[in-house]
């Protein structure tokens, strides 16, 4: 795979993880995010995958992958078994984000969490002028087939990790097709303009 | 006999008989000790020069080490061709595949119905309590007289995932990966009740002579197939019967009697009567037995990750069937969970499938492309061709 080719949260990802890191990638699909950890990053890569035949696609890669989901699997985990626990645009389909977040932060001592941003312009005109639940490209399903069951802003994101005790070490917002962009997770400006974000998070 | 095997014997297997002693009596852990241990085993495949490409294949309850190849007796097929054979995950092209009879067996290792040296009679039941450790042991004294140091892979389903966990547990240094299909690292409760009516099934039949049936000439066939028809509903699920048989009978209308009426009973008589023409009652006693006794974290203090505290270096891979509920995926999940604990390159895959606890024998897609996958991977790693 080219570089052009990666996906800008990947490419933020890579950016972001040392050489020789211990990772987890939970909803690690088909395992492309492992494997340019894997080579690239010299990572001891390991993923978490719901779909068998995903599974089975990430071992033929040579990756190991344990299938579960994170709402209930990462108990599976010991603690502190990671450098970074890795949840790329799903904590807003988990059914217990909360829940899942703490599993994260109990198994890494970095967890890597990205989520749309529900306080994005377009979600809120649409929200204000259709009168209908925004559908957008971070959010393309209607509200009666969206696996997106807790959504959040970037501010509520934020809210969040300062309830668990959990510092926000790094915060970049993601617009699809474009390369990732640094920001500040306070910024009342990039809640209106991020369309995803990504956090870092660590223990305070 | 071994090793050195020509294109034929690639993919129809190799026969070998190995005779341990008569210097040294194996010692079994309750205590126990064999004189002239016998191991019967086939190979598939040839050791490569590197002695790098073995896979040792531990056969599951009432088969044996035909895995390739259809036994010469019984008319009985090759147990593992899903996943074993040209083409397949485990592949006597690229692997040298070995699968022994298990100690305590009936295809021609020692076992209760072998001639006991210092009797010069059939064991019977003074043959000794083994476990499923012995069985291991003796693998591991067959692998040295391969010139095996280390395998590639061991690999196995239901008790032979047990032995795949003792390897792990008992020879870390000698296992590179290991795959474990529908099994435990310890037998359940529920698994013991089940082996408990199979033997006193078998201990009720009259013929079977407390044991001694051989030197008074009879077999206890009715009880051994009633073992077997009970143990073989445990080895389906459900919705497997239901799809099978659901209700059908044999013939128009009831018999207001006892015959088999329904095909499912029909079934389960057939799979009784064949059954006892190829397995030995009091092997049956003494597997079972091993198998209840195992519980891996119980000689480390409870733990199972300290069991298999080893185990770092290994790549491991797991799975378990959604509608096994012999060896159901909470089980697999223990393991996988020490594997954690322990370090291990751990993966885990849940098939989906109503075929029950039988599946890790049969064709499942999904398995076999993630053993492909896998095998294939760690072979990349281990510097195997192709």
């Amino acid at each position: 795979m080219t570089k052009t080719a990666i996906r800008g949260d990947f490419a933020e990802i890579l950016r972001l993880v040392p050489p020789g890191a211990r990772v987890l990638d939970v909803g690690c699909g088909e395992g492309i995010l492992l494997d340019l950890l894997t080579r690239e990053k010299a990572a001891d890569a390991r993923g978490v995958e719901i779909s068998p035949e995903r599974v089975a696609a990430c071992l033929a890669l040579g990756l190991s992958v344990m299938q579960g989901d994170a709402d209930h699997d990462l108990r599976d985990f010991p603690t502190g078994a990671f450098d970074f626990v890795i949840l790329s645009q799903t904590l807003q389909a988990m059914r217990d984000p909360r829940g899942v977040l703490g599993e994260m932060m109990r198994i890494g001592r970095r967890a890597i969490v990205t989520a749309p941003n529900f306080a994005h312009w377009r979600v809120r005109l649409d929200l204000l002028f259709k009168g209908r639940m925004p559908m957008t490209g971070a959010l393309p399903e209607p509200w009666w087939s969206t696996p997106n069951i807790h959504l959040c802003t970037t501010a509520d994101f934020r809210c969040l990790a300062d309830e668990m005790g959990l510092e926000i070490e790094a915060c970049a917002a993601l617009t699809t097709g474009r390369p990732a962009r640094p920001i500040q997770p306070s910024s009342r400006i990039e809640n209106w303009r991020a369309e995803a974000a990504l956090f870092v998070l660590r223990h305070r | 006999m071994n090793g050195a095997a020509d294109n034929l014997s690639r993919t129809s297997g190799d026969e070998g008989v190995i005779v341990f002693g008569p210097d040294a009596a194996f010692l079994l852990d309750g205590g126990g000790r064999i004189e002239n241990l016998t191991l019967a085993y086939r190979t598939y495949g040839t050791l490569n020069s590197e002695r790098s490409n073995a896979i040792l294949i531990c056969h599951p309850l009432t088969l044996d080490q035909h895995v390739a190849d259809p036994p010469p007796v019984g008319g009985r097929r090759a147990w593992w061709t899903s996943l074993v054979g040209p083409g397949r995950p485990i592949d006597p092209e690229r692997h040298y595949i070995i699968c022994a009879n298990i100690l305590g067996g009936c295809a021609g290792s020692t076992g209760p119905g072998s001639i006991n040296p210092s009797t010069s009679e059939p064991y019977g039941l003074s043959f000794p309590v083994i476990t499923i450790g012995d069985m291991v042991r003796a693998q591991a004294m067959l692998l040295d007289r391969l010139g095996v140091e280390t395998l590639f892979c061991v690999a196995g389903g239901s008790m032979g995932g047990m032995q795949v966990l003792e390897w792990v547990a008992s020879f870390p240094g000698r296992v590179f990966s290991a795959v474990c299909l529908a099994s435990a690292a310890r037998h359940s409760a529920q698994n013991i009740a089940l082996h408990e009516v199979g033997r006193q099934a078998i201990m009720a039949d009259p013929d079977w002579r407390k044991g001694a049936y051989v030197r008074e000439g009879v077999r206890p066939e009715k009880g051994l197939a009633v073992a077997r028809m009970a143990a073989h509903i445990t080895y389906l699920s459900e919705s497997a019967l239901t799809r099978k048989f659901g209700r059908e009978l044999q013939r128009d209308g009831l018999s207001w009697g006892f015959d088999a009426d329904f095909q499912v009973e029909s079934y389960l008589r057939h799979q009784g009567a064949a059954f006892v023409d190829r397995f030995d009652a009091n092997s049956y006693l003494y597997i079972t037995r091993a198998m209840d006794y195992f519980d891996l974290a119980a000689r480390h203090g409870g733990s199972l990750s300290a069991a298999l505290a080893g185990a770092r270096h290994i790549r491991f891979c797991v799975a378990s069937f959604t509608s096994d509920w012999l060896y159901p995926t909470a089980e697999s999940r223990e393991i996988v969970r020490a594997l954690n604990v322990a370090g291990a390159r751990t993966s885990f895959l849940e098939i989906e499938t109503d075929r029950g606890h039988d599946a890790f024998l049969l064709d499942e897609p999904v398995l076999r492309s993630a053993l492909a996958g896998f095998l294939g991977s760690a072979g990349r790693i281990r510097g195997l061709a192709g």
